[in-house]
């Protein structure tokens, strides 16, 4: 039977989330609300050093003071943050020796998300710090990593045992006022990832972190800060999924990444939380501050595929500070239903002989909205500065939205600064294109959609490659061949 | 006191002028109400954040020219397409010209906006044309519409085609210390219609002056519009720009935009495409130096289907002078097959110049052709190398490689004497003689 396009929007509306699962295990969850007690116990919880608690209450003081932005292209009810639970902590803390000892329901749910544990182990060479609601229950293949001197752990960890390179490096680039969810992160964060690679040491695996919000009406605040040192290499992946949710759930992540000269720094991201059914009911927020600085001759690499969350805010952004560094950002961003996706980049060029290259793909069925937002800025110094734009929106039915929002501030006349944005439908010639050479609609669609996310996917970590072709499947299922 | 208490006070001082009964004096106050509680945009609004009026705002202007002037008409010859026949409405600092004009009534009108606010006859037309795709809820629009009084007033009946271009021109004296002119231009080209218009503002002598100034342009079926702004005025002088074009089934307009002089210019060009298989064309050339600051900021608006627009700005930025470029595409959900393309193409020559641009797609159809481009760059110095290589002394080579660049825009300037007049100013401008015409 031909697959028309119709077909394929009827079956896009009509599908449910898959990855929609609630594991059961018991937390041990605070009561609702944020004040300052709030903040000192997840503080005292944690057992952290006094100028963690403090500089957590300056964070949440200037919180106070802050209002929630609304300048983005999304409306969604304002979450109370008063209604939320701060910290949720599955109950056996104990360190496991081996697999068996950890809750068979927590592996059940591995397993459907098809990430077994032994087989990321043995095959695939994969060190996994997985956060199960703010505290990391399993890590492997520190020892390796901790032979090349390589730290990767959990923040929580870092601030135990690395206090003074995590104080030293804790918020400079995204600092506890830099915005408003950025300031509730720094309050409140319950956990995420630290990791430092030494001087001229290239990270032998890609690092992974698997996130998952799972308690009802908790709010994940992860913190990760990824710092490499001279000359060094690291790959990082995110990689996320929620299970199926009512009520709002709040995402407010804090990312900083610091590449040291002539450190290289790759950081993809798969996003799949809840986006909400089909009518808009429920769906994550997700309000996420990134940002990553370069000094001389380093590099830094965001790539992101954005298929959940009902509300997306997003802008992985590159500082380049020291001459001849590199920013790149590839972003695939698909909206479905009701979800509404606000993301971009900012590329603030300031050394001399920088670069940077955006490649954002946006995708919108259903009902939803789709901005681009980005910023390129060269300051009076940069010289030589360079920078390259693409932004391409793909739409499905004549009920979604696609919207860019580019920015561009020069201020130096030797920077050369290219954008460029497209927009359009799978052409009716290129579905013919495709039938006239036996290839059936269904299988058409699939190869336009593919090829035009092509040049994102491509940058993915063979790994993430195959998972993020397999959420644009479930995304945009029986289209893709 | 405050310039804008002022301007809230001196509306008094209007009401002398006018008369209270004409058809538009009630949207003269409420018009002054919206500016009352909007004040003046400040940089904190988004459609303002790369130019801010807080300087401009900060001095005090007369509203009134004190005594109406006079001028020999060859002192400001230069300023007509004087090698050709057109029809002319002159204003000096804000005040009708009878002297230096040359209007109508025979078969197209060709007047001020004064006398169809006061006739009777015009009542009809006032009634559905004055303040009607304007965007209220703009305070600089609702501030010149609460101090309407005197502009042009263009009507072009079924399937007439005026013979002679249009030229509506201001002119500020300099008597005035510092003047505030507010001219309102209304433009009717009915259905089959064609006209072309010039438009442009001029101070004569260095002051301070600042016009805000609204056209409305209604473009009916299969009407054609060619309009052409010069802004070629003195680093005294101030401009914004309101225009707003409605565009009814197969209609035709295209706007040129010359920014080639003046202290602060600011344009609005808004484009709203109600009926089908329309065709709209915005074109730009800015070319500046000095401390100039021009905004060209668009909006394209596709409500109907099969529709096409066209955008092309060209900016070539020297000393200190700033450019922003702020082009929105708003495609309705309803407009099926739109095709519009937007281009922003840009050159900064020193250091100091600075050039912000943010283009917007905002896309709710999903069968549609859109796509944007901006450049920011430099003269290209292989191409440069090559030209004096060639015996071409430096000044003319980039002198040539700014023409190549702005020739797409000028090559679809279908008035021939216009066409050279721009021609010439740029050669000015960039200080050569090439010896020929583009």
């Amino acid at each position: 039977m031909a697959y028309t396009e119709e077909e394929l929007k009827k079956e896009l509306e009509n599908k449910e989330y898959e990855y929609g699962f609630y594991t059961d295990i018991d937390s041990d969850t605070f009561p609702v609300g944020l004040n300052e007690e709030v903040v000192r116990r997840i503080s005292q919880k944690k057992n952290e050093p006094d100028w963690m608690t403090q500089w957590r209450l300056k964070a949440f003081e200037a919180w106070k003071n802050m209002e929630e932005p609304d300048w983005a292209n999304v409306q969604y009810k304002k979450p109370d943050y008063q209604a939320i639970s701060y910290y949720s902590a599955p109950k056996k803390k104990d360190q496991y020796k081996s697999l068996d000892e950890v809750d068979p329901e927590l592996l059940k749910t591995f397993e459907k998300l098809g990430i077994s544990l032994d087989e990321q182990k043995s095959l695939t060479g994969v060190a996994v710090d997985i956060v199960m609601d703010s505290v990391s229950v399993a890590t492997t293949f520190k020892k390796t990593l901790a032979e090349k001197g390589i730290i990767f752990c959990s923040i929580s960890e870092a601030i135990q045992e690395h206090s003074e390179l995590v104080r030293k490096h804790l918020g400079t680039i995204i600092p506890i006022k830099d915005n408003y969810f950025a300031a509730l992160n720094s309050a409140v964060f319950s956990d995420g990832s630290f990791c430092y690679i030494p001087k001229g040491v290239r990270c032998p695996m890609e690092l992974s972190t698997y996130f998952r919000i799972n308690q009802a009406g908790t709010g994940q605040f992860e913190r990760t800060l990824v710092i490499a040192d001279e000359s060094s290499y690291v790959s990082y992946l995110e990689g996320c999924t929620a299970p199926s949710r009512d009520e709002n759930q709040l995402h407010a992540a804090v990312v900083e990444l610091i590449a040291l000269d002539n450190a290289e720094i790759k950081y993809s991201t798969v996003q799949n939380w809840f986006p909400g059914d089909k009518n808009g009911k429920g769906g994550v927020y997700n309000f996420v501050t990134k940002r990553g600085i370069c000094h001389n001759n380093s590099k830094i690499s965001w790539t992101q595929v954005e298929t959940g969350s009902a509300v997306t805010w997003k802008y992985p952004s590159c500082i380049l500070k020291g001459n001849h560094s590199i920013g790149e950002f590839y972003s695939i961003a698909l909206t479905n239903n009701h979800q509404q996706a606000d993301t971009g980049t900012k590329m603030i060029h300031i050394g001399e002989n920088t670069k940077s290259t955006i490649i954002s793909k946006g995708i919108s069925a259903g009902q939803s909205q789709n901005s681009y937002r980005g910023l390129v800025q060269v300051h009076p110094k940069a010289t030589n500065a360079r920078n390259f734009s693409q932004c391409d929106s793909l739409l499905m039915g004549n009920h979604c939205g696609a919207h860019t929002f580019p920015y561009i501030e020069v201020k130096n006349k030797t920077a050369q600064i290219e954008h460029e944005a497209t927009t359009s439908k799978i052409g009716e010639d290129q579905i013919f294109y495709c039938n006239q050479r036996g290839i059936d609609s269904e299988k058409a669609i699939a190869l336009v959609v593919n090829g035009f996310s092509k040049e994102v996917l491509n940058k993915l970590p063979m790994e993430f490659a195959v998972e993020a072709q397999k959420l644009l499947e479930i995304s945009l299922e029986g289209s893709v061949g | 006191m405050e310039f804008k208490e002022k301007l809230l006070a001196s509306h008094l001082a209007l009401e002398e002028k006018v008369d209270l009964n004409d058809a538009v004096h009630q949207t003269r106050l409420e018009s002054l109400k919206t500016f009352e509680q909007k004040g003046f945009p400040s940089p904190k609004d988004e459609a303002w954040k790369y130019t801010s009026l807080n300087a401009m705002v900060r001095q005090d202007y007369a509203l009134f020219p004190k005594a109406e002037t006079s001028i020999e008409l060859k002192k400001v010859k230069k300023y007509f397409l004087y090698e050709i026949d057109t029809y002319k409405v002159v204003f000096m600092d804000g005040v009708y010209s009878p002297f230096l004009s040359d209007t109508t009534h025979d078969g197209l009108d060709v007047c001020l906006i004064s006398a169809a606010l006061s006739k009777a006859k015009y009542r009809n037309l006032i009634n559905t044309y004055f303040n009607k795709i304007t965007n209220k809820e703009d305070s600089l629009t609702a501030l010149n519409t609460s101090y309407t009084l005197e502009g042009a007033y263009v009507y072009i009946p079924k399937s007439v085609v005026a013979e002679k271009p249009i030229e509506i021109i201001h002119f500020s004296t300099g008597k005035e210390k510092a003047l505030w002119l507010q001219p309102r231009n209304l433009i009717v080209v009915d259905n089959n219609a064609q006209v072309q218009i010039v438009e442009r503002h001029q101070s004569l002598k260095k002051h301070s002056v600042v016009t805000n100034s609204v056209t409305e342009i209604y473009a009916h079926q299969d009407a054609l519009v060619d309009y052409y702004k010069i802004q070629n005025d003195l680093s005294t002088a101030s401009l914004i720009d309101n225009t707003y074009i409605s565009q009814e089934k197969n209609s035709n307009v295209s706007v040129h935009t010359f920014s080639l002089g003046g202290k602060l210019t600011r344009n609005n060009l808004n484009f709203y495409l109600k009926g089908e298989r329309c065709h709209s064309t915005l074109k730009g050339v800015t070319l500046l130096e000095d401390r100039q600051h021009v905004d060209h900021y668009t909006l394209v608006d596709h409500a109907s289907p099969h529709c096409e627009s066209h955008q092309d700005y060209k900016g070539v930025f020297s000393e200190g002078s700033k450019g922003v470029f702020n082009g929105k595409i708003h495609v309705d959900r309803l407009a099926q097959k739109t095709n519009a393309f937007q281009q922003s193409n840009n050159i900064l020559l020193d250091d100091k110049a600075t050039v912000n641009t943010k283009p917007q797609l905002e896309i709710f159809a999903d069968d549609v052709k859109c796509s944007h481009g901006c450049t920011v760059g430099q003269l290209d110095e292989d191409a440069l190398f090559y030209l004096r290589s060639r015996g071409i002394p430096k000044k003319e080579a980039k002198a040539l490689m700014t023409y190549a660049f702005a020739n797409n825009v000028l090559e679809s300037v279908e008035l021939p004497v216009l066409k050279k007049r721009i021609n010439k100013l740029i050669a000015e401008k960039l200080g050569v003689n090439l010896g020929f015409d583009l």
